[in-house]
């Protein structure tokens, strides 16, 4: 049904950014300059890590504590990456594919809860979906509150982390060759096929960035949780809020459970990139 | 306490090097030669402590006062792990030994003010007093039982058991929507409106706006300690104890009591 494998100009784009990336010994100057960011970064994670593994820490992590709120983190986390994705994959396409009235502005609009602070974040939702706000107070007269819910957190989430995914996949959709999609419509392919088969692979690496990318910023969202979500353990108090909590009380407790999120997010990055990279 | 800025050098300078000196002696009084000591305060007296510092920065010319004001756990944790901080005033007496069983404290602590709890609502609530808090469907913030003002939040619904009957405690900690790792952030919801009611020292009913706050009877009733002590290798050591003379004052004291603490006598 179609003439030229659609396949093969996917290989031919993919081996193309291969052979950017080079195999070589990168010069020692590169090396140095790069490894002074790289220590900077590395060292408080590392040394915050030992310092959980001392017997001290591990005998104060209130285990119970830590599993429910890594549990909760994980759902909720998981739940908002799913809306990031269906919400924010057409919104990233139409930023990249079309010119129109509007267009800097729409994405002025996605920018914008990068700059907000978190708390700031917190705030703005409870004007529009606080009891008196906006929005909550219909839906508080027709019975549904918002705040103090997992929902909250779960819109906390979204708001802070869609323009991560966005930003990243759109770049990722700019980057696909018109003339890859336009040649698999000449050789037959209907628009559908030609959006899967040409524009998805091509745009794959640019979506597990922004999965990646969203889902830490969701994770380790704070400031506009506490705020709009409350904390309360079982329904609302995620990881981060967990270790802010256990902060007031221990602050070996709250090490061991920094630790167990650094884990948990570091274990994800690997496996997703490491997945992702043997996908195509 | 005052240090006068160096003036021109009497030294054989060129003119233009004495006017230049004079010049950055005056730009610098204010800055370099000021000598800055670090207060750590608790969030709870965050607008007091404003108010005393700036008086005490008036009253000592060539002192300057920098503020940190977190909770005092948070405070305590910072000090602990090596913070240069010249005073540190705390809500409560367990944060100050955490302080104190470092060794980092010079000489005792001494208390200068303490808050008694009471419970705000926003206008409309379905809570008019203290024994409507275990009411079915009321929404009650509280802080975290490991903050100060939250345990003792704990500590009077406990003792409401026996003001208001058993089962009290028990239905009012079902009415808890969230604990919050601040007092201000426990405020906050109120004044928002988010929920029915709150319990919060007296200090922050009066800080907040739009707020009703209920008495609190006194058998149910806690009254919150804050110890203030000098660090043993804070900066500025003499200025830091002026400081802790000040807060200690009755002028101080009369400036802590407008914002709802109640004095030491």
């Amino acid at each position: 049904m179609i003439g030229r494998s659609p396949g093969s100009l996917v290989e031919a784009a993919e081996a193309a950014q291969r052979r950017r990336r080079r195999r070589a010994w990168p010069p020692a100057l590169l090396v140095g300059s790069a490894l002074v960011l790289v220590t900077f970064l590395a060292l408080p994670v590392g040394v915050l890590l030992l310092r959980a593994i001392q017997p001290d820490a591990v005998a104060s992590l209130a285990l119970p504590v830590a599993a429910e709120a890594l549990r909760l983190s994980i759902v909720t986390t998981l739940i908002s990456l799913a809306v990031i994705i269906v919400g924010g994959t057409p919104l990233a396409y139409l930023l990249a594919r079309y010119e129109f009235r509007g267009r800097a502005v729409l994405d002025a609009i996605v920018d914008l809860p990068v700059v907000l602070p978190p708390v700031v974040a917190g705030v703005a939702l409870l004007l529009v979906f606080g009891r008196r706000g906006l929005l909550g107070e219909p839906l508080a007269d027709a019975g549904l509150t918002v705040v103090f819910t997992t929902a909250a957190v779960v819109l906390a989430q979204v708001f802070v982390a869609s323009p991560f995914y966005v930003r990243a996949l759109k770049v990722g959709f700019a980057a696909v060759p018109r003339e890859l999609e336009s040649a698999a419509l000449t050789d037959g392919a209907d628009q559908v096929q030609a959006f899967l088969r040409i524009t998805v692979p091509i745009a794959f690496p640019s979506f597990v960035e922004g999965v990646v990318l969203a889902w830490a910023r969701a994770l380790g969202e704070f400031g506009a949780t506490i705020v709009f979500a409350g904390s309360l353990a079982g329904r609302t108090r995620t990881l981060p809020l967990a270790i802010f909590a256990a902060l007031e009380r221990d602050l070996d407790a709250a090490v061991a459970l920094s630790a167990v999120l650094t884990a948990v997010a570091a274990v994800m990055f690997l496996v997703v990139r490491t997945v992702s990279r043997g996908r195509f | 306490m005052s240090i006068a800025p160096s003036g021109p050098p009497r030294t054989s300078w060129p003119g233009r090097f004495r006017i230049l000196a004079s010049i950055l002696s005056l730009a610098f009084a204010g800055g370099v030669l000021a000598q800055p000591i670090v207060v750590s305060a608790a969030s709870s007296l965050t607008e007091s402590f404003e108010e005393l510092a700036e008086m005490f920065e008036a009253r000592n010319e060539g002192v300057r006062v920098d503020l940190n004001l977190a909770g005092s756990s948070t405070l305590a944790a910072q000090i602990v792990q090596g913070a240069p901080v010249s005073v540190f005033a705390s809500a409560n007496e367990a944060q100050m030994n955490v302080v104190a069983e470092a060794g980092l404290i010079e000489g005792d602590p001494s208390v200068f003010a303490r808050n008694r709890l009471v419970v705000i609502t926003p206008p409309g609530s379905p809570v008019r007093a203290v024994d409507d808090l275990a009411d079915e469907g009321v929404t009650l913030v509280l802080a975290g039982p490991e903050v100060p003002v939250g345990a003792y939040a704990r500590a009077a619904l406990s003792a409401m058991d026996a003001v208001y009957g058993e089962g009290f405690e028990r239905g009012a900690l079902a009415n808890v929507v969230s604990e919050e790792p601040n007092v201000r952030l426990v405020a906050a919801k109120i004044e928002l409106g988010e929920a029915d009611a709150a319990i919060v020292y007296a200090t922050d009913a009066l800080a907040v706006q739009g707020v009703e706050a209920i008495r609190i009877e006194d058998e149910a009733n806690v009254l919150a300690s804050y110890p203030v002590a000098v660090l043993a290798d804070g900066p500025h050591p003499a200025v830091a104890q002026a400081f802790l003379t000040w807060v200690l004052s009755p002028e101080a004291q009369a400036v802590l009591a407008s914002y709802g603490f109640e004095i030491v006598d």
